[in-house]
């Protein structure tokens, strides 16, 4: 058992050192690390991704959470969650600790200049090909490949309220406009 | 505020965002603005830019690099511990107890429907984002340029975000020096 545990630790740590911005990146690596070690079958990894679509939290969290709870119950949860997470912890630690210098310096208030701008480009970015994506759902933007033939409506008139909603009431919170988001999808998807 | 009752109120603020971050680190931007910036004044704007600055070019997923970083920046080590553990808590509840009747879970089609709508929601709050990020952001056409540029790259390309922020913190340094420097003719507005 504490082999087990310590193997699951160990691999999560190791994912969660190598997971660079988003978790779908990451699928590759999920798969030569625990199908290849016989912790995850290819069935249920691929049922995991539509799963974790629909719960709360990062997928490698996720993923670090449902395969240590298959493999060891709660307790394998437990190391092989605190071991997705650790690298990350202790890296931002750094970073926040020693870092303030350097985030004060002449050289990277000229960059902040551009990484303004840089960021709220990639943030509209993500906004851009989610939103695309719901509403055409065959569009791969990524590699050029412009398929219009399926238009989920129904995605867009949520778009379309929440954003007017948010436009008209400014103080609306961003989880208030999901929950509603929520219940308008179960009355145009289920009703209609 | 005392220490304790701050580390408390991170760990609760972190919870709360880690509940309702769903798909994708970007996904909880407007959460945090929303609960770090406006509501508990704790960081700025600017500050979540450096963070998804820093987020981008290290290691881990994005919600967990933020609770580190803003749990240190207001109550150092223990701050930090207190909101990583708040942010994965949510996830990790709802999973473990998912993962015992996985296909029971995958069964029930009015999850499925509240998540579509959730999910197409979540391109607008992300969108919403965006006008706080650059509340601040000078309005020249050289941020203009750099936020086109990074936006095209981003949804056209496949060039890999830390490059976009590397070479955007180049042409600010770049574009910096060449204003600091008083042009023949011109007048240095710096």
């Amino acid at each position: 058992m504490f082999n087990l545990l310590l193997q699951l630790f160990w691999i999560f740590f190791k994912i969660g050192l190598f997971t660079f911005g988003g978790g779908y990146a990451m699928i590759p690596l999920f798969r030569s690390e625990l199908i290849g070690a016989g912790l995850l079958t290819e069935e249920a990894l691929i049922d995991f991704i539509a799963v974790s679509e629909s719960t709360p939290g990062p997928f490698a969290v996720n993923i670090a959470t449902f395969v240590g709870t298959l493999n060891g119950g709660i307790l394998g949860a437990i190391f092989a969650t605190v071991g997705v997470v650790l690298p990350s912890f202790i890296i931002i630690l750094l970073i926040a600790r020693f870092s303030s210098r350097l985030l004060e310096s002449r050289w990277f208030k000229m960059a902040f200049v551009g990484l303004r701008p840089a960021v709220a480009g990639l943030v509209l970015a993500v906004a851009f090909s989610l939103g695309a994506v719901r509403i055409f759902p065959l569009l791969n933007l990524e590699a050029f490949h412009f398929d219009f033939s399926v238009f989920d409506w129904k995605a867009l008139a949520i778009m379309a309220f929440t954003l007017t909603l948010s436009r008209l009431v400014k103080k609306v919170s961003p989880i208030a406009l999901l929950l509603i988001a929520a219940v308008l999808g179960i009355l145009l998807y289920g009703l209609i | 505020m005392s220490k304790a009752k701050t580390v408390g109120d991170l760990f609760l603020t972190f919870m709360k965002i880690g509940a309702f971050t769903f798909g994708g680190g970007y996904a909880m931007i407007p959460i945090m603005q929303r609960e770090v910036v406006d509501v508990k004044h704790w960081v700025t704007e600017d500050d979540i830019v450096k963070l998804l600055v820093i987020s981008e070019s290290t290691p881990g997923v994005i919600a967990v690099n933020s609770a580190t970083y803003i749990g240190y920046k207001i109550a150092g080590f223990w701050g930090s511990v207190a909101a990583t553990i708040g942010v994965v808590l949510p996830s990790f509840v709802v999973i473990s107890i998912i993962s015992l009747f996985l296909v029971q879970f995958q069964a029930l089609t009015w999850v499925t429907y509240a998540f579509k709508g959730l999910r197409a929601a979540i391109a607008v709050v992300i969108f919403n984002a965006v006008f706080k990020l650059t509340k601040k952001t000078k309005k020249d056409a050289f941020s203009f340029g750099v936020l086109i540029l990074a936006f095209l790259a981003a949804v056209f390309t496949g060039v890999s975000v830390i490059a976009i922020i590397f070479i955007a913190a180049l042409l600010g340094i770049v574009y910096g020096i060449f204003k600091s420097r008083p042009v023949q003719g011109g007048e240095a507005d710096v």
